[in-house]
């Protein structure tokens, strides 16, 4: 994977727990990204992708005011958004869990504990299918 | 406590710190546990509902979690600060999603909250049901933890 070509893509990083954010940063870092943005929750993730130009959402599922899904959701509800990628990273790995937010429209489900491989390759995975 | 509820938490918990902090732990032997003081400086503690309800905690001594922190995220951590406690509840969350994942395997749905975390000398755990609770200690290099399992029945 090469880094140069995502030096100008903005990727957003929500997730309840800031330890959980930067763990995510390091990995979108070592593979090239640059431009990281954070959000705490749904709500707040939402009023970011209003305001700036985002290329990927890397979101958790459990979180207070609005969650992951609800997020997913509304971002395939809008006729600006519904094409933007994102990856879900999640400690929700039931069965039921994948199928739902597969249904919801997301791209890729990493199952948290996850290795930084194996968060690369899901995240190549999109970038592959999607063009980026 | 039927002891197919009790092992999933356990492989969970060494899996989740392998997985995240390169970390591995020794568990010894699970114990019932009879008072609510937390064997360590800091505790996060998160519902399950299910066919059983109850809770999971998580007590760190302050050397081991720092250590474990230190690897999840390469920094080099003094004292148990809000970075530290925020991965306690991290790790929880973690351990819950992997233990149910488990639980799923042998026909048994759980879910979870968001979990909370509590710390400071002399800290007590206030699990969710009256049911027993189990302790199953771990120790590793860096020093020990306690897993928690409380359950309805």
């Amino acid at each position: 994977m090469s880094g140069s070509l995502y030096v100008n893509k903005k990727v957003l990083v929500v997730d309840d727990f800031s330890t959980m954010r930067k763990i995510v940063r390091n990995v979108l870092k070592q593979i090239g990204f640059e431009d990281i943005v954070e959000a705490e929750n749904g709500a707040s993730a939402l009023a970011v992708i209003r305001n700036e130009k985002i290329d990927l959402v890397v979101t958790d599922w459990n979180m207070p005011q609005m969650d992951g899904l609800e997020l997913l959701e509304n971002i395939r509800a809008n006729d600006k958004t519904k094409d933007l990628p994102v990856l879900m990273v999640t400690a929700e790995g039931m069965k039921e869990n994948v199928i739902t937010a597969v249904k919801a429209g997301v791209d890729n489900y990493v199952v948290k504990p996850f290795t930084a491989e194996t968060l690369s390759e899901k995240l190549e995975q999109i970038f592959k299918k999607r063009g980026i | 406590m039927d002891v197919k509820f009790i092992n999933p938490f356990l492989n969970a918990t060494l899996e989740v710190l392998k997985t995240m902090a390169f970390m591995e732990a020794q568990p010894g032997k699970p114990y019932l546990k009879t008072n609510h003081s937390a064997p360590g400086d800091v505790t996060a503690i998160i519902g399950i509902t299910g066919p059983i309800n109850g809770s999971l905690s998580l007590t760190f001594s302050s050397t081991c979690i720092i250590k474990i922190v230190d690897n999840m995220l390469g920094e080099n951590f003094q004292e148990i600060n809000d970075d530290i406690k925020d991965a306690v509840g991290e790790l929880t969350n973690m351990i819950s999603g992997a233990a149910r994942r488990r639980l799923e395997e042998i026909g048994f749905c759980f879910k979870t909250a968001i979990p909370t975390v509590v710390s400071g000398p002399g800290h007590q755990i206030k699990h969710m049901s009256k049911g027993p609770t189990i302790a199953i200690p771990f120790d590793t290099l860096a020093g020990a933890f306690t897993v928690e399992v409380n359950f309805n029945r």
